[in-house]
């Protein structure tokens, strides 16, 4: 039994009275997201005279015509592609540079780590606008590459700290012997150190996934074509358009946080697991 | 004590001849990319914060120290610095204790904790544009929930966040909701980790659930204390995303953080000289305060 306060007593009326507060709360969490879901259902004249309740009449249609478009799909599509390149790339990159911090010893090696942990002081909008020249100069303007590369990068120092830390947890023993048997650093580090680390790989992956599907700044300002657009980018140009019809709005705003919801309820212990661990052992 | 003897091992291993071609190939990539995108632009920032250039051609318009210059007297500058300030204070003053208050709470067995829980950090997967978006209908005067109580009362439709008085008021309410179940979270696993025998002692030696709280509680909680008020710092530093659908840093500029504030007037504007001044002022803030927060308070963490 955990007690933070004395349940003894009075319990039943100390704790009845914390649940009121917990109940107050996750009211104040809900319902603006309740009322943006069941809004996407209703007439414009019917948000306007009821935005609290359930519609009068539940209009499909809101939801119909943007799930039987393409644009909504194109969207879902760019965020996933540009998502999944970041973190295939963050975790090749920063694992493979993460093992020869933690297991090579070189010239130079405290320096290139503390070198490469810069990243994590400060946010890429410090360095936006010489990003931005910078993309436009490699000819990565207006391309999924242009946000992939660069959020990588400012990815690679959470990635190599946590996943060096990681590396350096598993017994040395195990890597000498292995080195004695004639394992080379390549095998061990495929069959060996990948394998026994996937816990903290899926640590970084859900990171470097859900920072990458929520980033607004980066493609906002690398790219200008539409249907290039991931999905943060498109809500806002949806909403640009249609600002006056919120039924529409909210419709498409349910539709386009469903995702993260429905992973979120589905992997929820990875997901919290993952990006508070992630904040704790950064 | 396994560390120790695992590192002590390795220390005496240097890499033959596979291992700097291991090195060779495992290390340039990472540090490619990195150089690339980080470094580099971090360096360049400084650099072009000394010219007045469009982004065209060369940076050679030399104007040395003028674009910082230019942001001191800056109504909107200060204004976002301000802002950035206040987003920190409320963090600190409002969310923090929310945030323990409830997980107090969450962290017995109390009817439905696990699902409260969940509850309370679920705004924190939201993006942010998606979160200011719903708030920006919560807050219209003429659909949203606000107009909803206003006519519900038969007061006149209000329009708060087009109100250069509550325009930043309603900004901070969005950033407690959206951020407090993460911090939350933090303390639910701080709790969670301490050891439970400590407060059964001091119950029994006759220590009040004040008293307990007080002198065992919080202090083995400091540690995450710590690093909650660390991640309201840096978050609030860089707070973007949520300004753009809620109030595009209007009304009258008085909305802005130091990120959309470079946004609005160095990026839309294609100043890359005093947009990269803006850029440098927020590095050495963020720099500065991560530095000199691990150095004095995060050293025995």
């Amino acid at each position: 039994m955990t007690r933070w306060f004395s349940q003894r007593p009075r319990g039943g009326l100390a704790s009845l009275a914390q649940f009121a507060v917990l109940v107050i709360i996750a009211g104040i969490v809900l319902v603006p997201l309740v009322a943006t879901v069941l809004g996407g259902f209703k007439e414009l004249g019917d948000l306007r005279a009821n935005p609290f309740g359930l519609p009068k009449v539940w209009v499909w249609r809101n939801y119909w015509d943007i799930l039987s478009g393409v644009r909504y799909w194109q969207m879902l599509g760019n965020s996933l592609v540009i998502a999944l390149l970041t973190v295939f790339l963050t975790l090749a990159l920063s694992s493979m540079a993460a093992f020869t911090f933690a297991h090579l010893h070189f010239f130079g090696e405290r320096f290139l780590l503390s070198y490469m942990l810069l990243g994590l002081l400060f946010p890429a909008a410090t360095a936006i606008l010489p990003l931005f020249i910078k993309i436009r100069d490699l000819g990565l303007l207006n391309s999924h590459w242009g946000i992939v590369l660069p959020q990588t990068a400012f990815a690679l120092g959470m990635g190599i700290l946590l996943l060096r830390n990681a590396f350096k947890q598993l017994p040395g023993e195990l890597l000498d012997s292995a080195l004695m048997d004639g394992c080379g650093y390549f095998r061990y580090f495929f069959y060996i150190t990948l394998p026994l680390s996937t816990p903290i790989l899926a640590t970084v992956a859900v990171i470097a996934f859900v920072s990458s599907w929520n980033n607004y700044l980066l493609p906002l300002v690398v790219l200008n074509s539409e249907n290039r657009y991931p999905w943060t980018l498109g809500l806002m140009a949806y909403q640009g358009e249609y600002s006056t019809a919120w039924q529409l709005v909210l419709a498409f705003i349910t539709l386009t946080i469903l995702p993260a919801i429905v992973m979120f309820v589905m992997a929820q212990k990875y997901i919290v697991a993952g990006l508070t661990a992630g904040a704790v052992k950064g | 004590m396994a560390t120790t003897l695992a590192s002590s091992v390795e220390t005496s291993r240097r890499p033959g001849g596979r291992g700097w071609l291991t090195i060779l190939i495992f290390l340039p990539p990472a540090l490619l990319l990195f150089t690339i995108f980080v470094a580099m632009p971090m360096g360049e920032a400084a650099w072009y914060s000394f010219y007045n250039w469009n982004g065209y051609g060369r940076p050679e318009n030399f104007i040395g120290l003028k674009n910082y210059a230019s942001l001191i007297g800056n109504h909107a500058f200060t204004q976002a610095l301000l802002n950035n300030f206040l987003i920190i204070a409320v963090s600190l003053a409002i969310q923090l204790p929310l945030a323990l208050g409830v997980a107090l709470i969450v962290s017995k067995k109390i009817r439905g904790a696990v699902a409260f829980r969940m509850i309370f950090f679920l705004p924190y997967i939201l993006a942010d544009v998606a979160a200011g978006l719903i708030w920006r209908f919560v807050y219209d005067g003429d659909y949203g929930l606000v107009s909803g109580m206003t006519s519900l009362i038969g007061a006149q439709p209000v329009f708060l966040l087009a109100d250069k008085n509550w325009a930043f008021s309603a900004v901070l309410v969005v950033i407690v909701w959206k951020y407090f179940g993460f911090h939350m979270m933090l303390y639910v696993a701080g709790l969670q980790s301490l050891d439970k025998a400590l407060l059964e002692a001091a119950e029994i030696d006759g220590a009040n659930a004040v008293q307990r709280f007080r002198h065992i509680t919080l202090p083995l909680l400091g540690p995450m204390i710590r690093l909650s008020i660390f991640f309201s710092v840096v978050g609030a530093l860089q707070l973007f995303d949520m300004i753009v659908p809620l109030t595009g840093g209007g009304p009258f500029d008085t909305t802005n953080t130091m990120v959309s504030y470079l946004y609005f007037f160095g990026i839309t504007r294609m100043r890359v000289g005093f947009g990269s001044a803006v850029g440098v002022v927020l590095f050495l803030f963020c720099v500065t305060f991560a530095l000199g927060y691990r150095r004095f308070f995060m050293r025995d963490d």
